[in-house]
Formats: C-alpha cells, sequence, structure tokens
C-alpha cells in the first residue's frame, strides 16, 4: 500500500511539474516574442539556419531564435498563418500559398536570396557512374520513364543482384522535391515507387547503405561515402560538376536560390537578423557550410 | 479512489463511535464517489464519438467539395473523385499539374504489413503463451512475464531504428536485393512488436482454464502435447482470438515503426521485398504540412475515417466470434 502511494505521489508530481513546465515555457514566449525569432522551413538550410543563429546569438545576447526544419512547405505554410517570423525556402512561394496569406490572414510575404544551391545528384561511392544528363534523370524519375536498372543507362552496378535502381526522393512538403519536379520532370509528376525520406541528410545517408541508390540533396550535404555525379543539359552540352564556381558562373543545369520569406516586410529584430546574413559574416557562413554565397 | 481506501483503513483502527462517523461520512460520500466513477465510465464514449465526429467533420469538404475564391466572383472547386480515392494507385498530391488521390496502394501496403507480420506474431506468440503457461516453472515464468512486458515497452521508434540500422543491412547482405527497407522488414519489426500483446492475453487465457480441464485430459491418457491442443485451445477459444485481433489492430494502427521500415514508398507491392507505404504513415508523414482546408489535407482525415473503419471492422469480428464461439460453448 505504501508502494502504491509514493507511485502515485510520484506521478502526479510528474504531471504537475510538466504542466508548470509547460506554462513558463510559454509564458516566456509570451513576455519576449520580440527578442525570439521563430523560423522554420526547408531542411536543405537547416544546418544552415542553425550555424547563422548560434554566431548571430553569441554576437546578440538578447536575441534568442528557434529553428524548425521539416520542409519549405511546413515553413510557408506557418509563415502563412503568422506562426514563424521567418520561413526558410528551397522554392519559391506559390500564387496559391501568397494568396492566402494575403487574403485569409491579412499578411505580405517578402522574399529575400541569401544564397544558392546546386542541387546535386548522388550516387553511392562505387557506382561507376560520372555524369548524367537531365534526359536520363527523367526517364529514371518521371513518370511514363523507362529506366529502371542501371544496365539501361549502359553501366554495371557491383553489389547489386539486379541491377535496379533505387530511387530516393524527398516527402512532397519538401521545396528540393519541389524544386527537382519543376527543373528536372518539367513540372511532371514523380513516377510510383521512390523512396520517400523526410531530410537532405536521410536521402545521402541512405545513398551511402543502398549501393544501387540513386538521389538528390543540396550540395552542402556531401559525405565520404557517396559520390556526387556531373550533370548535363543535353547530349551535346559539357557535363558540369556541381560546385561553388559553376553556380556562380551559371554553367550548373540546377542550380537554385535559397530563400527567406517574412511574413511582411522586416522590421526590427527580424531586420537586424536578415541584414546581417545578407552581410559579410552570414554571408561567410553560406560558404563555409558548403553553399553559395549571394554576394 | 485513495480517500476511500484511507477511510477504509482508519475505519478498521478505529474504536465503535469513530467508526459509525467514518460510516456516516462514507455514506454521504457514497453518491459522489458513484458520480465520479459513472463520469468515466461515460467519457470513454464520449470521447470515442468526439474523435469521430471531428474526424469526420474534418473529412468531409473533401467529399462534398471545397471553393476558393481564385479572382472577383470566379470561385474554383475542388473535389475528390471516390472512384479515384478507392481504385487508384497513384497518390500525389502535391502535382504542380494535377494532384491524384488513390490510395489504392496505400491500404495495400498496409493489409501486407500486418498480414505478413500476424503471421510470423500468432505462432510465435502463442507459442510463447503456452510455454510460459504450461511449461515454465514459477521462476521462469515470473521471469519471462517481466521480459515480454518490458518488449512492450518499447517505444516504437526505437524499433524503428532497429528497422534501419539493423534489419536493412541484414536483408541486403542476405537476399542481394538492393534495398532492405520493405514489408520483410517491417512485417519482422511489427511482429516482434504485436507479441507482446499476444503472448500477455492469450496467456491469460490459458491460466483461466481451470486445473481440472487439464486434470481431466491428462486422466483421459492424453499426452502434454493433446492436452494442450484438443482441451486447452478449445477452452480458450475467446481469448486466443481476442489475442491474435488486438495483435491485427496493434500492426494496422502501428506509424512510426512502419514509417521507418517500409521505405515509404508508393508502390503496389509484387514481393515481400518490395517497399510500400501505409496509411498511418501517410497521414503522420504529410499532415503536418498540409495546407489547412486544402483538399490534400481533408483526404488526409478522409484516409484517417478509413483507418476507423478497419477498427471497426475488426474489433466487430472480434465481438461477434467471440460471442459466437460462447455460444456454442455454452450450448
Amino acid at each position: 500500500m505504501a508502494k502504491r502511494n509514493i507511485l502515485i505521489a510520484c506521478l502526479s508530481s510528474f504531471f504537475l511539474l510538466t504542466i508548470l513546465g509547460c506554462g513558463s515555457r510559454q509564458g516566456s514566449g509570451e513576455d519576449g516574442s520580440s527578442n525570439t525569432i521563430r523560423v522554420e522551413g526547408s531542411d536543405t538550410m537547416v544546418n544552415l539556419a542553425q550555424a547563422w543563429a548560434e554566431k548571430y546569438q553569441a554576437e546578440t545576447a538578447e536575441i534568442t531564435i528557434e529553428i524548425s526544419g521539416g520542409g519549405s512547405g511546413v515553413g510557408i505554410s506557418s509563415l502563412t498563418q503568422g506562426l514563424a517570423d521567418m520561413a526558410n525556402a528551397s522554392r519559391k512561394m506559390r500564387a496559391k500559398e501568397i494568396r492566402r496569406a494575403k487574403n485569409e490572414y491579412n499578411l505580405d510575404p517578402q522574399e529575400f536570396t541569401v544564397g544558392k544551391d546546386a542541387l546535386a545528384i548522388y550516387v553511392h561511392k562505387d557506382n561507376p557512374l560520372e555524369e548524367i544528363t537531365i534526359a536520363q534523370l527523367t526517364t529514371i524519375y518521371g513518370e511514363g520513364g523507362t529506366a529502371n536498372t542501371w544496365a539501361e543507362l549502359g553501366i554495371t552496378v557491383t553489389g547489386t543482384e539486379n541491377q535496379k535502381i533505387v530511387r530516393i526522393s524527398r516527402q512532397n512538403n519538401s521545396g528540393t522535391y519541389a524544386y527537382f519536379r519543376q527543373h528536372v520532370l518539367d513540372d511532371n509528376d514523380f513516377k510510383l515507387g521512390t523512396i520517400d525520406l523526410s531530410g537532405s541528410a536521410d536521402v545521402v545517408s541512405m545513398i551511402e547503405k543502398t549501393r544501387g541508390a540513386i538521389g538528390y540533396s543540396g550540395m552542402g550535404y556531401a559525405t565520404d561515402g557517396v559520390k556526387m555525379v556531373k550533370v548535363k543539359l543535353d547530349n551535346d552540352s559539357p557535363s558540369v560538376a556541381p560546385n561553388a564556381a559553376n553556380v556562380i558562373n551559371g554553367t550548373y543545369p540546377i542550380a537554385r536560390p535559397l530563400l527567406i520569406y517574412t511574413p511582411q516586410e522586416p522590421t526590427g529584430a527580424v531586420k537586424d537578423y536578415l541584414d546581417w546574413i545578407l552581410g559579410q559574416t552570414g554571408q561567410t557562413i553560406i560558404e563555409e557550410m558548403g553553399y553559395v554565397p549571394v554576394k | 479512489m485513495l480517500l476511500l481506501l484511507l477511510l477504509d483503513r482508519n475505519t478498521t483502527k478505529g474504536n465503535l463511535s469513530f467508526r459509525r462517523s467514518f460510516q456516516q461520512l462514507q455514506d454521504r460520500l457514497e453518491p459522489v464517489v458513484v458520480g465520479v466513477i459513472y463520469i468515466c465510465g461515460w467519457s470513454a464514449i464520449l470521447f470515442v464519438i468526439a474523435i469521430f465526429v471531428f474526424v469526420f467533420k474534418e473529412s468531409l469538404p473533401a467529399i462534398t467539395g471545397i471553393g476558393t475564391e481564385i479572382a472577383a466572383g470566379e470561385i474554383e472547386v475542388e473535389q475528390l473523385d471516390l472512384v479515384e480515392f478507392t481504385t487508384s494507385p497513384r497518390w500525389i498530391p502535391e502535382s504542380s499539374k494535377k494532384p491524384a488521390f488513390g490510395i489504392l496502394a496505400l491500404i495495400v501496403g498496409t493489409l501486407s504489413v500486418t498480414f505478413f507480420s500476424i503471421l510470423l506474431a500468432v505462432p510465435l506468440g502463442l507459442g510463447a503463451a503456452v510455454y510460459v503457461s504450461e511449461f515454465a516453472g514459477n521462476k521462469t515464468r515470473e521471469i519471462l512475464k517481466i521480459l515480454i512486458e518490458l518488449l512492450a515497452a518499447i517505444p516504437s521508434v526505437v524499433w524503428g531504428f532497429i528497422g534501419i540500422v539493423i534489419m536493412n543491412p541484414l536483408i541486403t547482405n542476405l537476399s542481394g536485393e538492393a534495398v532492405g527497407l520493405n514489408i520483410l522488414n517491417a512485417g519482422i519489426v511489427l511482429a516482434l512488436m504485436s507479441v507482446p500483446i499476444i503472448v500477455s492475453v492469450s496467456e491469460d487465457a490459458l491460466r483461466a482454464v481451470p486445473d481440472s480441464f487439464r486434470e481431466a485430459g491428462l486422466a483421459m491418457g492424453a499426452n502434454r502435447w493433446e492436452m494442450i491442443y484438443k482441451v486447452l485451445f478449445p477452452a480458450a477459444k475467446n481469448g486466443l482470438l481476442a489475442a491474435v485481433l488486438l495483435g491485427i489492430g496493434r500492426g494496422i494502427g502501428e506509424t512510426m515503426a512502419v514509417l521507418m521500415c517500409t521505405g515509404h514508398s508508393v508502390n503496389m507491392p509484387t514481393s515481400l521485398f518490395d517497399p510500400v507505404r501505409t496509411l498511418t504513415a501517410t497521414i503522420a508523414a504529410e499532415l503536418g504540412e498540409a495546407v489547412r482546408g486544402d483538399l490534400h489535407y481533408h483526404t488526409l482525415f478522409l484516409i484517417g475515417v478509413v483507418l476507423f473503419a478497419f477498427a471497426f471492422i475488426i474489433n466487430l469480428t472480434a465481438d461477434l466470434v467471440v460471442k459466437g464461439v460462447r455460444d456454442q460453448s455454452n450450448v
């Protein structure tokens, strides 16, 4: 009996603490809302956003920056409902989303290009594939595309018996997914049967472990276990490696802007932070994280 | 509840007058306590109804159509094609040209994973239950029961890790398949997750069979296996069936582990080595980011209704079958 009483006491105090904990956290959020910047969105940019926030918070002690990923779609969705101060996005806002923000929440989303990225095509490090054309990517990924084995691309991948191409893709709210569909598949749909992962890093680590895999992700996520394939616009064009120089000179065919949206014309703390990101320090961090600065 | 226990203890200790006043207090408290218990009982029903109404209400616009004003006076209506919804394997909710909302592949994914896991879990679970209740000594039984309960306490996301980190390379190495996240992987993980439930429920059912049944069986010259097979199993039929159906329910409702282990790939499977996607995983992965009020958003709720229907059918069959068995055994 005594044991049970102690157990009940423990449980109830635990609940009480949780409730109190929640309460106090909410309180601080409300009090210091002007000092807290809520950043949400793109998974491609989440590491970058973290790096920015760490440095910025070290420099400016009174600002707290809360960062969460989830995908460009999540960030934009939160932004249009007024739940985030900034949305990271690796795709542009759609007309429908802007309309919703304007009509239903009376917001006026502003777009800022803060960096650039090459959308890299990854394969396993032992895959002999060196270059790929956009047309080949379409036959692998696009609905109605015929390529299902590596043999159809004229190569043999060691270590997989059936030579099947394991197509790695992203969940459908991802900006990377939307960008790939628009610029590689020409707005046609993906072939069903892709393995849909929910993070940029997940794509790369899955390819590391899967010999027959191909996938796309930001070039900042490259590791030693994977290989970035050179991309050709068509058969006659030169094959271009995804790196900063080729993004800057515009030769890499699937380079994309990294965007930040704010719900209104930015003011106060958000404006300061955005200016800092676009300034010297912020742009240096972009380079350190493996992306391309805008200036 | 606690108060009552305290009162109870005091009454046994106290003298007569104390006892009488406590008795009066208890009498006065009784209607209050009864009322509280009454509310507790009814709240369960209330919650189920409230959840169902909420999910159903949120899914309704998908069927009746959602109007959005694209320009002044110009209203575009999006509506779910129910034939496509139930018969097409194409689930492309965020297409930039024409979204497709077919959940056939998701249903097939859910059923194939659940079916395969039950195929593994039922023999394993029943075997374990028979061993624990009939063969194991007292000490072994206690240890096994604790361990099995521990197995049930492992969070599903941890099972998902096991599927990705351990089973995935194991399956690719052993089978030579390109990728190890598939029906086989999710089925095995799900089987391991539902075994504890099957074991504990069916073990209870077996232990509820009076010892006189066992003694009678053995006295008739049956060996232990025959006694279990021909006497215990028929006698414990209700409980065993409930155990299996609870296992199936777990399989259909499980989300996190299957999200991680199936490969999360919209696909009509042709073999155990094909990646699939389940209904639950689709809701989990997409509801957070679907734009509120969008057709995609409401369709995800409709998938919730489909899951509800599955759960309802399973529970109803369980009830009917158990009832049927009970009526038969009463005759």
